[in-house]
């Protein structure tokens, strides 16, 4: 475990060991450091088990105050921003994002898993391709794309793989709403299918709550 | 030679051996496939979203419509994911049912997919016994968790409700007359144990009977033997999990590897295949479902002598017993705590994964302190089977893609999530 620790300690900004090794790396080293990982004897992490998208602009935010009692009863549990809140967006208004994309490693030779984090600042949502190294990374990298819009720059193929033919946004961004923006109909006017502005209300029941444990 | 190029096909996604929702876009040299794109996502639902705005006992319930072919071992996942993060004990019994009930799924899987698979490729008996040895572990279901299918039975900390002391019997009905109505009751006068214990008392010779009807089957080897081809280090790179990574000769099991609940304690062996072919991952399946009776059986005497908790007793995440509730005032707090706002789940992140019957099925969950997944990743194990259809079918026939779609043991609930 400490060759690992060795083996990167310039290329790592992080290391944690919690569940398994996390390694947080900057995307200009990611490709050097999953194939190092890869490829070096006594470590062969040789499948890419998962790789996803995480967006992080919501964290730690809660949607119920538990410190300060109001008198407003249950509408002090709604902050209108949280994602399972918002109604449809007409425009794309908020281009903020802070993504982190994860891969997961397995190594079957030696019984080990690793994760490996790379945040993506905010000016760029371009990632290295790893297809090249991992042959399962392919779709998964394709999954991340349609539905967190990040790049991977070398894919061979990098096409929406999830949602809809024509769909338009990235669903799994916490500032897409829960409800969607359009919805399916048919048009008898124009006899086609067409798609409209959604005609639900945002609806969750249970407000998000965070509670430190003493 | 011929004047003709290659065309494109259509294939799906409204057909039968699409298994469910797959579109391919085929394009192909006559009979030959060239190169084989599946569109996919025309089951998505969006589990992973949904549940980042439910508390997390309210998204068990999702976790069985995920593979819905094999829903308690979803739900396993799941609920391992987030005793991982609050660090909470399982009671030994609990650890006990939820792996029998895994190794139920299992065979419960493996039936459907023998079937349809043979189905498929035109052998429609096997589909008729398969089904028969289902309703018995579908009755199993039901007899714990009140459905047959999305029973959404397991719970952080164990599960929901502890083994029922009958076994629901057929009534008279005017279909049927008492004599057999008798027969079907024959093994229902025990427990649920014991009509377990009957059912894998039997059921290796079921096994018998399928593979009587397959395995030395001329025209079954013939649509089997040397399609699909995958060798083990290409298997490891395309992140294959399971009977898939098996089948190619490469043994990796995580009851094995990273034993989880008490699967240490059990005795079963991990069959795996030689050539990597679909007639091998056939065989590793058969057995499959021969090694999870023995553990079925192991489990059933364990639990038949054990007289423990099935739940976990911490009330901060456990519901409290329904008589406590109704003079104990803490209880009936608890109660309503855990039904109104849930629980909440320390900060941290984990990766939980079980092998399910179709490989690995993992999930990644990120955790900022709330009552609801931050992030939730399911990582199903057909995922990366699909996307290796394009070079598994590859050079080979057209009718052929529907026995490769069918070693993969496809379901689009997982896939698409």
């Amino acid at each position: 475990m400490n060759k690992i620790r060795e083996l990167f300690q310039e290329l790592v900004i992080d290391y944690v060991e919690s569940d398994m090794i996390t390694l947080t790396v900057d995307k200009l080293n990611l490709r050097k450091v999953l194939k190092t990982l890869k490829e070096t004897k006594d470590l062969q992490f040789n499948q890419l088990i998962d790789l996803c998208a995480v967006d992080l602009i919501e964290y730690g935010q809660s949607e119920w105050e538990t410190k300060e009692t109001t008198s407003k009863g249950y509408n002090r549990g709604i902050n209108p921003q949280s994602h399972s809140r918002i109604d449809f967006v007409t425009e794309d208004v908020n281009q903020e994002y802070k993504l982190c994309v994860v891969y997961h490693l397995l190594s079957i030779k030696h019984n080990m898993r690793i994760r490996v984090k790379c945040n993506l600042s905010n000016e760029s949502l371009i990632v290295p391709s790893v297809t090249d190294i991992f042959a399962s990374a392919d779709w998964y990298e394709r999954e991340a794309y349609d539905l967190f819009g990040v790049l991977f720059e070398g894919h061979q193929d990098l096409r929406r793989i999830l949602t809809d033919y024509g769909f338009i946004g990235h669903p799994f961004r916490k500032k897409f709403p829960l409800i969607g923006n359009t919805q399916v109909t048919y048009d008898p006017e124009q006899k086609k299918v067409v798609n409209v502005p959604v005609d639900i209300s945002p609806r969750t029941l249970v407000p998000k709550v965070i509670r430190k444990r003493k | 030679m011929s004047d003709y190029k290659n065309f494109t096909m259509n294939f799906g996604p409204q057909h039968p051996a699409a298994h469910g929702v797959l579109r391919l876009i085929l394009e192909m040299d006559g009979e030959v496939i060239r190169s084989a794109d599946p569109h996919i996502g025309l089951l998505h639902r969006a589990t992973e979203k949904l549940a980042e705005s439910k508390p997390y006992n309210q998204n068990i319930g999702y976790m069985d419509r995920l593979d819905y072919v094999s829903m308690m071992c979803n739900e396993h996942a799941y609920v391992l994911a987030i005793e991982k993060l609050l660090k909470l004990e399982v009671p030994v019994r609990a650890q006990y049912i939820r792996v029998m009930f895994d190794e139920i799924t299992r065979i419960l899987n493996h039936l459907l997919w023998l079937g349809a698979h043979a189905l498929d490729i035109g052998a429609m008996s096997v589909f008729l016994y398969a089904f028969r040895e289902r309703e018995d572990l579908m009755d199993c279901y039901e007899a714990v968790s009140g459905t047959r299918m999305h029973a959404t039975y397991y719970r952080p900390g164990g599960v929901a409700k502890d083994l029922p002391n009958v076994m629901p019997k057929f009534m008279l009905n005017k279909n049927q007359n008492l004599e057999q109505i008798e027969t079907l009751n024959y093994n229902r006068e025990g427990t649920l144990l014991d009509f377990i214990d009957s059912f894998v008392d039997r059921f290796p010779k079921n096994v018998d009977e399928y593979e009587n009807l397959l395995t030395e089957n001329r025209i079954w080897k013939q649509r089997t033997v040397g399609i699909g081809v995958v060798s083990p280090e290409r298997a490891i790179d395309l992140g294959f999990t399971g009977p898939m990574l098996r089948g190619s000769g490469v043994s990796w099991d995580l009851r094995k590897k990273e034993p989880y609940e008490v699967y240490k304690n059990l005795k079963f062996d991990i069959p795996i295949g030689t050539e990597g072919d679909s007639y091998d991952r056939y065989l590793v399946r058969i057995q499959e479902m021969r090694e999870s009776a023995k553990i079925i059986q192991q489990c059933c005497e364990w639990l038949k002598k054990d007289d423990g908790q099935h739940i976990s007793s911490n009330s901060k995440i456990a519901p409290p017993d329904r008589d406590d509730m109704k003079d104990n005032m803490e209880s009936l707090i608890h109660h309503f705590k855990l039904f109104s706002e849930g629980y909440c789940v320390p900060e941290g992140e984990v990766y939980a994964a079980v092998e399910a019957p179709k490989g690995e099925f993992g999930v990644y969950m990120i955790s900022d302190g709330a009552n609801k997944p931050y992030r939730l990743k399911i990582r199903a194990p057909g995922f990366p089977h699909l996307a290796a259809l394009n070079e598994m079918s590859k050079g080979h026939m057209l009718s052929d893609v529907v026995a490769i779609i069918g070693t993969q043991d496809i379901v689009f609930g997982e896939i698409d999530r």
